[in-house]
């Protein structure tokens, strides 16, 4: 018998390809593979052009804002400068935001905290982009879309800290929002759930003959799940109303995008083999990712189907407070993404066109800081994480609730038990 | 009316009464799916209410979850219960829990149809019953009916369910009872008296068993076709056993279970699923907990073998009426 390691000579041995980064903790960081083209250089498809039409766009990048902030080319969505404005505001409030919380957790308030340092752009500008009425099955660095909606910031607190005003009742991992009002579906630490989840919602809407549309998001990393593909599959067979974002930020926690497949091509080019519409999209582009969304809403409202989008853009911080990115990455290599930040290009972009400075900028700045601040401040009344359990205690018996719509048997017994426990507990 | 008929019925009744609800699977539309339980459908309610979709149960699942949090009310087929697998993250981790992570704001009336057991000389993928690892994830209700009028009404409480109801249907019995004798013909559904099915509404509900015949001396907890094996069984071996149709495994109905119990002192707990945490062991559990000072004797189980199903020995795998006996035998005897 021949060992199993021995071969025929005149073939050679197999080999396997196992993808790295270019660069480690300890190089120079290299963004060299990176191709950038020209701001306004790639043409816009018409709404209701074939979807072979976008796929050369899959290959490329959507860019307005050139490198001195000035818009240009077909995709420039020429918005006002009150939009502009409020899309920085809420930029700075998401950043504002993350700081703080992203404290909060380091001083022991909660559990765990995942920020969107240098992907701003993302959520808020399709946010703005997106009908308040349309629904978002986003992942948990979607929280833009919440601030961009008017949505409350102390109850995003609320439920960061698990406390007595968390409207989930303490659930549910920090960032994993939910509301049904705001067009925000519940975050599922599964990855990739959602995305079949909103092509599913996305047909129900069409079956009912609304005008709503979902869109959804995913990492580059959960493209590589079944439910990628199979929502893709779904979203093309039966043409449904939503749009498929894919963030790029090109890191799994500590895998980058090549493990997923980003290596051999790019995620937007998913949509290629699916033969639904598909755009490569600067992601700290504000107004690259508004033309995008608006662009794949208007398509998706007149029931030519689905828009795959991936977002091109990099995490500047680490997965979440559990990692450190600089034990799997050269130190500091967010802060030399070529393409920027997100906030400092709109912010030069409104400089250019005359609407906006620095002096202004600094009390915007300040404002959103306060504001955090202060609902903060009111979130933390109503206890933190850590305090919930002590000084706040949460009526335990809700624990049992929610399981089905009525409790059966089996859970009212346990939850007498339970109660029974802490009585025992209590003497 | 058969079993098939019956759930056909129940899908008429349904979609006529609320435009909300819809039927999706592989085949489930032109076709009226492999087993026809779907059968024209299509051509009465139109295909954005009745389609046939990819052959990907995440999808299907993952696609219907979205539908019912959108408001619709959709009814799920996978084609086979071995099929269920790829789907079944969507189900544990979200169909499940939707509700409850989101504290009551979402719900997800999904109900998800599978036919399932064997019998059928269907092998290995297509003879498996999976109900335990259902009845194991807190938030599906886990339903599997023994006759075309069970099946009826309690698919229409499923529909009708806000909540995830996984419905398995045994497909052993779709056209009528099987004794567990594998040389014996089945008696046609239309021949036998339980098969009376009404043609309009009517729920059968969730949770509740059904006392299938009064006994004295042992009591059966079955579901699906086993219960038509156990009757069998108790009149082949002639004991005076009360045979418990258990219709929902969770909830179970522990009324009913108890009550039984306590009456008779034995028990003996039967399905077709591999043994080892087979849902027997909860009712085995539940029994020990609630009634051990009204035993006479261990709880004893008869079920499949630890095994994947095989094709061809698959009547020496089927717990039949001699594997109920020896189990009868066993928790009478002490």
């Amino acid at each position: 018998m021949p060992s199993k390691t021995e071969r025929r000579s005149n073939r050679p041995a197999l080999s396997l390809h196992v993808p790295e980064p270019e660069a480690r903790p300890g190089d120079e960081v290299d963004f060299s593979r990176i191709e950038i083209p020209a701001a306004g250089s790639v043409p816009r498809p018409d709404v209701s052009a074939p979807a072979a039409d976008t796929h050369p766009l899959c290959f490329t990048l959507v860019r307005v804002l050139d490198e001195d902030g000035k818009a240009t080319g077909p995709w420039d969505p020429r918005l006002d400068a009150d939009t502009l404005r409020r899309m920085l505001k809420d930029m700075l409030t998401v950043r504002a935001f993350d700081e703080r919380m992203f404290r909060a957790q380091r001083q022991g308030k909660t559990s765990f905290y995942m920020k969107s340092l240098g992907e701003e752009a993302v959520a808020v500008a399709a946010a703005h982009a997106l009908d308040g009425e349309d629904m978002c099955f986003p992942t948990y660095r979607q929280q833009g879309l919440l601030v961009a909606r008017g949505y409350p910031m102390v109850e995003m607190m609320n439920q960061i800290y698990s406390n007595r005003g968390d409207r989930l009742k303490g659930r549910q991992l920090p960032i994993m929002y939910s509301d049904k009002k705001k067009g925000f579906f519940s975050i599922s630490g599964n990855l990739g759930t959602q995305y079949p989840q909103a092509v599913g919602w996305a047909m129900g809407s069409a079956i009912k003959g609304d005008s709503r549309i979902a869109a959804a998001w995913i990492g580059d990393g959960s493209t590589a799940e079944g439910d990628f593909h199979s929502a893709v599959t779904f979203a093309g067979v039966y043409r449904a109303p939503v749009i498929l974002n894919v963030v790029n930020n090109q890191w799994a926690i500590s895998s980058f995008s090549g493990i997923a497949g980003g290596e051999l091509t790019t995620f937007a080019a998913r949509a290629v083999g699916y033969g639904i519409a598909g755009l490569r999209v600067d992601g700290n582009d504000a107004l690259a990712v508004y033309a995008a969304t608006r662009w794949a809403a208007d398509r998706a409202r007149s029931n030519l189907g689905p828009t795959l989008i991936e977002m091109f853009t990099y995490r500047v911080e680490g997965h979440s407070t559990s990692d450190d990115p600089n034990a799997y990455r050269p130190q500091g290599a967010g802060r030399q993404w070529p393409l920027g930040d997100p906030i400092e290009r709109l912010k030069r972009h409104l400089v250019g066109l005359g609407e906006w400075d620095d002096a202004r900028h600094e009390a915007l700045t300040a404002k959103v800081d306060a504001e955090v601040r202060a609902a903060q401040k009111e979130a933390e009344k109503q206890g933190t994480l850590v305090a919930s359990t002590i000084d706040f205690p949460q009526d335990v018996r809700t624990m049992f609730e929610d399981v089905y719509e009525e409790m059966p048997w089996h859970l009212k017994e346990q939850q007498a038990q339970m109660v029974a426990e802490l009585e025992a507990k209590k003497k | 009316m058969n079993m098939i008929q019956a759930i056909n019925s129940a899908h008429h009744v349904m979609m006529e009464r609320d435009d909300s609800t819809v039927a999706l699977g592989e085949d489930v539309g032109f076709f009226g799916g492999v087993f026809r339980a779907t059968e024209g459908l299509q051509k009465t309610y139109g295909r954005s209410r009745v389609f046939d979709t990819p052959i990907s149960e995440g999808g299907i699942m993952g696609v219907a979850i979205g539908m019912a949090t959108y408001g619709l009310r959709p009814i799920a087929e996978i084609q086979f219960a071995d099929y269920i697998y790829p789907g079944f993250d969507q189900i544990v981790s979200e169909a499940a829990r939707i509700r409850y992570r989101t504290a009551g704001e979402w719900c997800v009336p999904l109900t998800i149809r599978s036919p399932y057991g064997g019998g059928i000389f269907g092998g290995q993928t297509h003879s498996q019953s999976p109900e335990a690892l259902f009845a194991h994830i807190a938030g599906i209700t886990t339903v599997i009916p023994s006759n075309p009028h069970d099946a009826k009404g309690l698919l229409i409480s499923a529909i009708e369910s806000n909540d995830p109801v996984v419905f398995f249907e045994p497909k052993r019995i779709y056209n009528g009872p099987f004794d567990g004798f594998f040389d014996r013909p089945v008696t046609p559904w239309a021949k036998h008296e339980a098969s009376e099915v009404p043609e309009g509404h009517y729920t059968v509900p969730i949770g509740k068993a059904a006392v299938v015949r009064e006994g004295e001396q042992l009591t059966i907890l079955a579901y699906g076709t086993m219960v038509h094996v156990a009757l069998a069984a108790a009149e082949a071996a002639g004991i005076d056993a009360e045979v418990i149709d258990l219709r929902t495994i969770v909830p179970v109905d522990i009324e009913a279970i108890e009550q039984s119990v306590k009456k008779t002192g034995r028990c003996v707990v039967v399905h077709e699923a591999t043994r080892t945490a087979g849902f027997g062991a909860e009712l085995a559990a539940l029994v020990q907990e609630r009634c051990f000072y009204h035993l006479e004797a261990p709880v004893q189980r008869a079920t499949g073998w630890d095994t994947p199903y095989p094709h061809s020995l698959e009547w020496a795998y089927f717990p039949g009426p001699i594997r109920l006996g020896t189990a009868f035998k066993q928790a009478l005897e002490d």
